[in-house]
């Protein structure tokens, strides 16, 4: 080996450690480690691993209730109906910025793919937990196409988004690994990526809702409306935007040093822009709801303990956090935009969870009973959502993310 | 009103030309062959179900609950030995329901006629004429064949479970327990025995005749007619006539279905009507979307090259 190679090798390893170390010597990010934060990751990622273990081990049987009456449970209510809509994030903040010129929102835009993109890789792996055989997920792509099927639907576009994700993504990756010619075909593509980005949103956003249509007889006629793929749609609309305030705000907060003064100069007054956006959505969301209620003229059964249930969630969780919302907006104080958007989540997850376990088979006897999940479960869902955290923090640590690489500003 | 009579227009006097004849009467022969016989063209297309597909008509009055059909279900299947005996009366303490280990089984109702008789319902999949669980299935591992068995297959199953959420009847059941080769189970309505000639296993074996193998539309005259010779026995109604677009099993009972765990609240048609609006809106968005959103991009565009120039000659 010549010495020109070494050097080059010995260069391309320097240069690699420091991408990774974020320029500082291994004992001094080791000992930065050490936060109370990563601590409490660690205990959960050493209870749950484990879990997450035995159950490809012993089988599903181990770690959920195994029912044949609710075939769905915390897994899939939570990983994949409740975190879905939570990243419509990239597709609402790339259409805003690139197709309908929202200029002034490029801080976030960023974010807002890496967010989209992050919680469909998790859903995914929600799913890959909660599937029985994992390993032939491909299936539905060259083994056999059930193409009446909204679930053959979901599996295609949300691995084609995830693509198309990463791809819009990947402007930031080629930036911190300070690539050029790459870069340029990449920054090439971000429209179509976008549009594509729009259709596959649209459409998969609006079928997981679609799912439900197959089950008339079992989720409760307050929350199986013909309208639903139009409400899951136009609720993960104002779902993206307020994770967009609220996982902002959390970088700002806890990820501070990856920021830039732009950044951080901006936040507030684009907080509450998102915030008027999300007014907006929440509000069309709620019409729909009532019209979903009126369509199937179903008003009598609002008083019946489902029905009230029902009142809970739309007037507690979507009136209300739209009410803090348009407050927020209306005196331009991001904290309490901030605020809303966060009810505003718990609004969503909340409706999915109804509508995935809830609601589901509420008409079988001891109902309220059987949707109570093993602690294993729980405790998988901690663990995934907890490796989600963590790899998100170590991409916003590393990658022009929410700071403005010098020397790349981007085609658009 | 008098309606117009042909006879009544004014007599039309057109002369037809040898050779307009001729183009014209190849053109109606071609234009024919061409679009084809439309006769039978309809803008609602409906799948009636296969023509000559089998059912069973279980009788509840009839049944005794002696549980023989599980019994010949669990030997004709080769599925594993139950935990209780099948002449175990306790079973009927709770409520069951087909599982991983059992196609079918019978459960113990009281009947509000006489407390001394109760009803027995047996269980099994339906066979719908058009099957949830298959339009459910991402794979394509279901298929409905034209003997009118619903059937499965493990090899394509990834395990997702949409058809158990997707089945009307909570049939399907999922082997949880394997780790490596979880598969849904469900009756397969004895398929190798009916397409020789056989009947299903549980038909075979009950002692008091309350199953009945057949075509399923002999097996709908034959529960109409018992319906109607015996009105005091039967309910007026024929569950799977129906239900959910219709189902190859059916049953008549003399005691309302409700009260029978039946699931009531289903809708007449085929399951997948439900979700047949949303899929016809698939190629719209994958069409429509790109044209509306690359308009709006381009828009936008040129206004910022407009307001550009409008900057470059004030400068």
């Amino acid at each position: 080996m010549s010495d020109g190679t070494f050097a080059k090798n010995e260069n391309f390893r320097s240069w690699f450690m420091d991408k990774l170390l974020m320029g500082m010597s291994w004992s001094e990010y080791s000992r930065r480690l050490i936060t109370p934060f990563n601590i409490v990751a660690a205990i959960i990622l050493a209870i749950g691993i484990p879990v997450i273990a035995t159950r490809f081990v012993y089988g599903l049987a181990s770690v959920t209730h195994a029912s044949n009456e609710y075939p769905w449970g915390l897994l899939l209510g939570w990983g994949l109906f409740g975190g879905v809509p939570l990243s419509a994030t990239g597709f609402v903040m790339g259409t805003a910025y690139y197709i309908f010129g929202f200029k002034g929102y490029k801080p976030l835009v960023r974010l807002g793919v890496l967010t989209g993109f992050m919680g469909y890789l998790f859903a995914v792996i929600y799913l890959l937990t909660d599937l029985g055989r994992p390993w032939r997920i491909y299936y539905p792509m060259i083994i056999g196409f059930g193409t009446a099927s909204v679930l053959f639907l979901v599996a295609w576009h949300v691995a084609t988004y995830l693509t198309v994700q990463f791809l819009e993504f990947s402007e930031a990756i080629l930036e911190w690994l300070k690539s050029r010619r790459v870069y340029r075909w990449a920054t090439m593509i971000v429209i179509a990526m976008t549009i594509a980005g729009i259709i596959l949103s649209t459409l998969h956003q609006s079928a997981l809702g679609a799912l439900f249509l197959l089950a008339p007889g079992k989720l409760h006629p307050l929350w199986y409306s013909s309208y639903i793929p139009h409400l899951f749609l136009s609720s993960s609309i104002y779902a993206a935007l307020c994770m967009v305030i609220v996982v902002s705000y959390l970088v700002a907060r806890f990820v501070r040093h990856a920021t830039d003064r732009n950044f951080l100069e901006n936040l507030d007054p684009l907080t509450v822009g998102l915030g008027k956006g999300a007014c907006v959505g929440i509000f069309v969301y709620l019409a729909l709801k009532l019209i979903g209620v009126a369509h199937d003229d179903n008003w009598h059964l609002l008083n019946t303990p489902y029905g009230k249930w029902f009142l809970v969630e739309i007037i507690g969780f979507v009136l209300m956090p739209a009410l803090v919302l348009t407050y927020g907006v209306k005196i331009k104080s991001a904290g309490i935009v901030r605020l809303g958007a966060f009810y505003a989540l718990i609004g969503i997850i909340l409706n999915r969870m109804n509508v995935s376990i809830i609601a589901f088979n509420w008409n079988l006897p001891g109902h309220l009973h059987h949707i109570i999940p093993p602690w294993q479960e729980v405790v998988i869902v901690l663990t995934i959502a907890t490796i989600h955290i963590l790899i998100f923090r170590w991409i916003v640590s590393r990658m022009p993310v929410v700071r403005e690489e010098p020397g790349y500003s981007g085609g658009h | 009103m008098k309606r117009l009579k042909k006879s009544d227009k004014p007599e039309e006097k057109t002369v037809i030309s040898r050779r307009k004849f001729l183009v014209g009467t190849a053109i109606s022969i071609g234009g024919t062959a061409l679009l084809g016989n439309y006769k039978d063209a309809s803008a609602y297309k409906e799948f009636p179900g296969w023509p000559d597909r089998f059912g069973c008509l279980t009788d509840l009055t009839q049944c005794v609950g002696c549980r023989s059909c599980e019994k010949a279900c669990n030997e004709a299947n080769k599925l594993p030995a139950p935990e209780r005996p099948f002449d175990d009366a306790s079973v009927f303490m709770e409520k069951r329901r087909p599982t991983a280990k059992a196609y079918t089984v019978v459960n113990k109702y009281e009947n509000p006629k006489d407390p001394n008789k109760p009803v027995y319902r047996k269980i099994q999949c339906n066979h719908c004429n058009e099957p949830a669980c298959a339009s459910a299935c991402p794979i394509h591992a279901y298929t409905k064949t034209p003997e009118g068995a619903v059937l499965y297959d493990p090899e394509k199953c990834f395990g997702c479970r949409y058809c158990m959420i997707a089945c009307p009847f909570y049939v399907p059941a999922y082997d949880y327990e394997s780790p490596f080769e979880p598969r849904i189970v469900k009756c397969i309505l004895c398929y190798d025995r009916i397409k020789t000639g056989g009947i299903p296993a549980c038909a075979e074996a009950c002692p008091v005749g309350a199953i009945t193998f057949g075509k399923r539309e002999e097996l709908l005259k034959v529960a109409k007619k018992k319906i109607m010779n015996n009105p005091d026995r039967y309910i007026n109604h024929i569950y799977g006539e129906h239900e959910v677009g219709g189902t190859s099993w059916l049953y008549i009972s003399g005691v309302p279905f409700e009260q029978l765990d039946f699931p009531t609240n289903l809708p007449k048609k085929p399951l997948i009507e439900e979700t047949k609006g949303f899929l016809g809106a698939v190629p719209v968005v994958f069409t429509v979307w790109p044209a509306l959103f690359g308009m709006i991009y381009a828009a936008l565009r040129h206004r910022e090259e407009l307001y550009n120039k409008k900057k470059g000659k004030e400068e």
